[in-house]
């Protein structure tokens, strides 16, 4: 009750300090907003990005949403995300079904970059000692078939995927298989090799259901990865990896604190 | 109508400035006329020389992005021109958000909101906090914070583009200036204006003070958007030399008494 009769006396000290933590406080604030909207709009892992782009974290990081790309492309393929479009905003995209990637040989949406968030390193070759644009290295995604809603599957003979194909018999190749319930027929069954594949979409343009059946996906979404584990024996390359491998590779895990007699024995399994 | 023109002359040319820029990077992507191609963030002026936005790059640097020469080139362009010559006219003369919020002050200005509304208190200072955040937060995030959210980039990718819901922005913006604070957005809370109020304290191009002919009638204060700046007004020849003023020549316009004018910063007789 005594403080309250007592006259207060604010310091230049208290008063710096007070107005130093409600700064900092309040930036805080609006930062911890802030922050969550970037994280929540940067992650839009089903995005499909202009050839030669950087993996998405390196090509958000560096890609400065001035659209030049979109206007080098003659095709209106590449669009820039827009507010609404849930998509992280001003970066390129494209949306194969409307507009696909056609591959052009100069690649002007590439060159035109003035960060190298599109990076030509990256769809370059070297060509008689020289360095030159091939577009055919681009991996924008892959595609992949949805086999219950291709109709090839069901055994009718369609190749329009296969035909618009830029890599013709490379990136996708028909497979030829046997018709039993007809007799005398021949399944002619779409397969894509990843390893041509560059994802630009000209299949799931062509693709003649409602909804394609074969689609683009970013390559991140797209592919597994096998990791250390498996080699494969009969490829000389792959089996050199064991050559740096040591005598004794043992995986500790908490299992093998106990050899293998001592847990099965130690009761547990069969114990009810 | 000569003397409206007179006394609107620089009004009349910041329009014009405003608008030709929006048309300009509208027809680098609309009708392929290559003037200036790109986006404010970046671009590329008559096909060879390129322009960036330095803060952009501070921020894509500070989220680890290992960037192109082009862009920092383009970005060391820009800033050379501010820092050294126009001040801190990028805010007046090129951003396309100054055509909103100067539609917002005017009708506070003919509708007389300032003297009814209730006042709503926003420190001069709370832009360089959120400046510092906007570094802060591309570290934190590893992009270019302020660039996902920007309503200057929206506007005006916007107008290059497509709008999508980037109106919703504006129109925010709109209201914020025309009913919660006076100048909100440009005086007290832009990161992109407080980069170039810092980035320009020393250029040459100043609003210039001639005091024995000033007679106090304050015109320059009420149209000025950085009041605070105008200090000298009535009490001393000399520029104007805070990295706030953004060279929109208003006051100069509006004085019937010939005591502003543009001048070159003066350096050598400082007291003079």
């Amino acid at each position: 009750m005594s403080n309250l009769n007592k006259k207060q006396v604010i310091s230049d000290r208290r008063k710096f300090i007070v107005l130093m933590a409600q700064s900092i406080g309040l930036s805080a604030l609006g930062g911890l907003i802030w922050t969550g909207y970037v994280q929540e709009a940067k992650s839009s892992p089903l995005i499909l990005r202009p050839p030669g782009a950087k993996s998405e974290p390196e090509f958000l990081k560096m890609c400065i949403k001035c659209g030049q790309c979109a206007i080098a492309c003659p095709y209106d393929t590449l669009r820039i995300a827009k507010p609404g479009d849930n998509k992280p905003m001003g970066t390129p995209y494209f949306i194969p079904r409307d507009i696909p990637c056609y591959m052009c040989t100069d690649i002007p949406c590439v060159p035109v970059c003035p960060t190298g968030a599109l990076d030509e390193e990256s769809v370059s070759s070297i060509k008689d000692g020289k360095k030159v644009l091939d577009i055919n290295k681009s991996r924008m995604g892959l595609a992949i078939v949805d086999e219950s809603s291709c109709i090839a599957f069901w055994g009718i003979q369609c190749d329009a995927c296969y035909r618009a194909c830029p890599l013709l018999e490379k990136a996708i190749v028909l497979e030829h298989k046997r018709n039993e319930r007809t007799g005398k027929h021949a399944y002619l069954i779409p397969r894509v090799n990843s390893e041509y594949c560059t994802g630009c979409g000209l299949c799931e343009r062509a693709c003649v259901t409602k909804k394609a059946a074969i689609y683009v996906l970013p390559l991140e979404i797209a592919k597994g990865e096998v990791g250390d584990y498996y080699i494969k024996g009969w490829d000389k390359k792959d089996e050199n990896r064991l050559e740096n491998v040591g005598e004794n590779v043992t995986t500790k895990t908490k299992r093998s604190e106990l050899t293998p007699q001592d847990y099965l024995n130690d009761g547990g399994l069969l114990d009810d | 109508m000569i003397s409206y023109i007179k006394k609107h002359r620089f009004l009349f040319l910041r329009r014009l400035s405003q608008v030709l820029l929006l048309v300009l990077y509208f027809s680098a992507n609309a009708y392929s006329l290559k003037i200036l191609s790109g986006t404010l963030s970046s671009s590329l002026l008559f096909e060879t020389v390129p322009l960036a936005d330095p803060f952009a790059v501070l921020q894509m640097f500070i989220a680890g992005a290992v960037l192109s020469l082009d862009v920092i080139v383009g970005a060391f362009i820009v800033l050379f021109f501010y820092a050294l010559i126009a001040g801190r006219a990028f805010c007046s003369w090129v951003c396309p958000i100054n055509l909103v919020t100067d539609l917002a002050n005017w009708l506070r200005r003919v509708l007389l909101l300032d003297k009814i509304e209730r006042k709503l208190w926003l420190g001069r200072s709370v832009r360089f906090w959120v400046l510092a955040l906007s570094l802060i937060l591309s570290f934190v995030t590893s992009v270019a914070a302020f660039e996902f959210v920007s309503p200057i980039s929206m506007f005006h990718r916007g107008v290059v583009f497509g709008m999508g819901m980037g109106y919703a922005a504006i129109l925010a913006i709109f209201l914020f200036d025309l009913f919660a604070v006076k100048n909100g957005w440009c005086g007290h809370i832009c990161p992109l204006g407080a980069f170039y109020s810092i980035v320009s304290r020393f250029s040459l191009l100043r609003v210039k003070h001639n005091q024995p002919n000033c007679t106090l009638c304050m015109k320059c204060k009420d149209v000025c958007p950085e009041k605070q700046i105008l200090s000298l007004i009535g009490k001393r020849s000399g520029d104007v030399d805070a990295g706030e003023c953004t060279n929109c020549g208003r006051c100069i316009e509006v004085c019937d008494d010939d005591a502003l004018s543009f001048g070159i910063r003066n350096y050598i007789n400082k007291n003079g």
